[in-house]
């Protein structure tokens, strides 16, 4: 994983609640079986209509998500970070994200930033009226910082590190393989076998 | 999970005897969450996720290939090939024949050629044990009390209505566990979902979950495990319980568990994977002791009510967007703050409805009972009790889809096939079908269904497609009538039907 420190590109004012991740990607696009591609798919419905936000030139070029609360809640696809990746994005603001997609943003390198709402408004507002305007996310400081705006956001101090450091999750386990193995001993003997029954 | 309020022997790594771990189990105080947890600790370490052991990991063709990919490059092995287990289920047409979607064939043999690589068994389409992947895992008795499940799918919540811990992941972390049998986690938080009372005749566990999702919202879960509890909870069976804590992840909340019971043991008991004698013993006797204790406390607690609960259904593109059936759409401008007012708009722009319209004047165009949510032997029970006898709405197709090929079996063997066939509905293979925009069964634009499955978000099934999310019962209605309608609506028109099917203490074995 690529590490992060700090990113600068244009933002993109995503003013959408409870984007789930069926509209990130819609299933029809998650049948590849490689991790690259998946640009085409994202935001798949909605790019069909001019009117939206990433159709418009200014933000077409955009690799800061700046979006509504409950950002991609529903399926477990890690395709949904895959895609935003593909598509150039390095970044998501949101007041709340759903789990499982923090975790998949997470081992991708995709920093999914936590910004109070009223910061998240305020953001919205100054993109709005100056399309194109690029915003900073600094990993370092934990803040974002757009025109004048400059807010605090928060992402849990394990991922931070591991951004930080472009660390892959695999090799820090299998640093304590032993442990694994020890536990493996210790384990009720009743427990099922999907090879056995 | 509060790992901190757990009071434990030691550091979590006790040694235990291979035929019980019953008394370090019951040496840990706390919520049933946390003592699935802490039983499963592999390594804590101060700053970092506590690394948690995986008893079995569940894989299917969508969310795997690119996990297989990764162990190749990097050149390691499945770790623990027989805890994993692989299913083919979101691709497969429910129709005879091949897959004629290229890409989607592709990916289907791509997890072919990945178990033959890797040894993990796999029931592929066409084995008299295929199906959904969390249909197959309880109904070969392989969920357990006190396991830790995962699969590369957020409605691996189901395995949690067996008192197991049970979420969804990503593909990364598909990697993970087949390369290490293990996670690291950050700790949960517990909320209670207290639902006391007697549900009325006619509304069953996927009434009271699409109430929980209304009442808490898609983000009321998120960070939670969710535990249901409460006299109306015990009451259902095994697999109205798993629908319940299949909906959880609608919720926001990764996994959801019911605690094990008599009704739990007597499922799994004889079951393929389940233990057997002396094993058997020392298994009940751990998983006995897997309810939260009483001075142990939830760091948030709801309260439902089933005598007051009717049947629920969705109006919107979110799955907390849902309201009795008794309901009309309700006013975007008279609900909650701005964002969920614009929220609203969309959705009844999405949905082509109109404020004050009474949902049961709703027409529908398609109804699907089926998916990981609905689709076993009681919920087709319940449905084909609603249409014996009855036939199909003019201009409403109904897709029946069994969630596993011994569903399918069983559902055969009490002629209910026959039920749906003669009522002028289809009968078709397992598979998830049309939960989800992947295989051939989907909604074409502007078409609206009547779903029995999990989500109602723009395009799920199918670009454009409409849906409301029901129960077994409101779906079957609801072909019949062509409107959204509960079997109490039928009862107007002179038919009795059978509307406890599915919901009781059925133990039948499917």
């Amino acid at each position: 994983m690529e590490a992060f420190t700090t990113h600068t590109g244009i933002g993109v004012p995503l003013r959408r609640s409870n984007v789930d991740t069926d509209q990130i990607i819609p299933a029809v696009y998650l049948k590849r079986v490689t991790r690259t591609g998946f640009e085409d798919g994202l935001f798949a419905a909605w790019r069909k209509d001019e009117t939206f936000i990433l159709n418009h030139p200014a933000y077409a070029a955009g690799s800061v998500l700046v979006a509504g609360a409950d950002f991609g809640t529903g399926s477990s696809r890690e395709h949904a970070v895959w895609a935003l990746m593909n598509y150039g994005f390095r970044v998501v603001l949101s007041s709340r994200f759903a789990d499982i997609f923090r975790g998949n943003s997470g081992k991708q390198g995709l920093l999914t930033a936590q910004v109070a709402q009223d910061d998240i408004e305020l953001i919205w507002k100054y993109l709005e009226n100056e399309p194109g305007s690029s915003v900073t996310v600094d990993l370092v400081s934990r803040t974002v910082t757009a025109g004048d705006i400059v807010a605090p956001f928060e992402v849990d101090d394990y991922t931070r590190w591991r951004l930080l450091e472009g660390l892959d999750d695999i090799s820090l386990t299998l640093r304590h393989e032993q442990d694994v193995t020890d536990f493996e001993g210790r384990r009720p003997a009743y427990k099922p076998s999907t090879t056995v029954g | 999970m509060g790992v901190s309020r757990v009071r434990t022997s030691g550091d979590g790594a006790v040694s235990r005897a291979p035929e019980s771990n019953a008394e370090e189990v019951g040496d840990v105080s706390g919520t049933l969450a946390e003592k699935v947890w802490e039983s499963h600790v592999v390594r804590r370490a101060e700053g970092e996720p506590d690394l948690l052991y995986i008893d079995l990991h569940l894989i299917h063709e969508v969310t795997s290939p690119q996990a297989f990919d990764g162990l190749r490059l990097a050149g390691r092995k499945v770790r623990r090939p027989d805890l994993t287990l692989a299913t083919e289920d979101h691709n497969v047409p429910t129709t005879p024949g091949p897959i004629t979607d290229l890409v989607s064939r592709t990916q289907v043999e791509t997890l072919r050629r990945n178990c033959e690589e890797f040894g993990v068994r796999l029931f592929p389409m066409g084995d008299a044990e295929q199906g959904i992947v969390h249909v197959v895992g309880p109904q070969r008795g392989l969920t357990q009390p006190g396991m830790t499940i995962v699969c590369g799918d957020s409605h691996t919540s189901t395995h949690g209505a067996f008192g197991a811990l049970a979420f969804g992941i990503g593909t990364s972390e598909v990697e993970h566990v087949l390369a290490t049998q293990t996670l690291p986690l950050k700790p949960f938080k517990t909320m209670a979902i207290n639902v006391d009372g007697t549900l009325q005749p006619g509304v069953t566990a996927k009434d009271i979950v699409l109430a929980v999702i209304a009442r808490i919202g898609t983000g009321g879960g998120q960070g939670y495990v969710l535990e249901y509890r409460g006299s109306a909870i015990r009451a259902l069976s095994m697999e109205a319980r798993m629908t319940v804590c299949n909906m959880s992840i609608e919720a926001g909340a990764r996994a959801g568990m019911i605690a094990p019971d008599e009704t739990t043991f007597d499922y799994l008991r004889g079951r393929e994977h389940a233990p057997e004698g002396e094993q058997w013993d020392g298994a009940v006797q751990d998983w006995k002791l897997l309810r939260t204790d009483e001075d142990a406390v939830f760091d948030e607690e709801i309260h439902l009510d089933a005598d007051t609960l009717t049947p629920f259904v969705t109006w919107g593109t979110n799955p907390a967007q849902g309201l009795p059936l008794g309901d009309s759409v309700p006013d975007p401008e008279a609900l909650g703050d701005d964002n969920e007012k614009a929220a609203a708009r969309h959705a009844l722009e999405y949905m082509g409805l109109t404020a004050g319209t009474p949902l049961r004047d709703i027409r529908v165009d398609t109804v699907f009972v089926g998916s990981c949510t609905n689709g076993r032997i009681e919920d087709l029970r319940a449905a084909a009790g609603v249409v014996k006898g009855r036939q199909v709405a003019q201009g409403v197709r109904m897709l029946v889809v069994p969630g596993s090929a011994r569903v399918r079996l069983q559902a055969e063997e009490e002629g209910l096939d026959e039920i749906f066939t003669a009522a002028g509905a289809e009968w078709r293979l397992p598979g998830c079908s049309m939960c989800l925009g992947m295989n051939p069964d989907q909604l074409a634009p502007g078409e609206r269904s009547a779903s029995t499955s999990n989500r109602n978000f723009e395009g799920r099934q199918g670009k454009g497609g409409r849906t409301h999310l029901v129960s077994p019962l409101v779906a079957a209605a609801t072909a019949l009538r062509g409107t959204l309608s509960s079997p109490a609506d039928l009862a107007d028109e002179g038919v009795d039907a059978d509307v406890d099917a599915g919901v009781g203490a059925s133990k039948e074995r499917s």
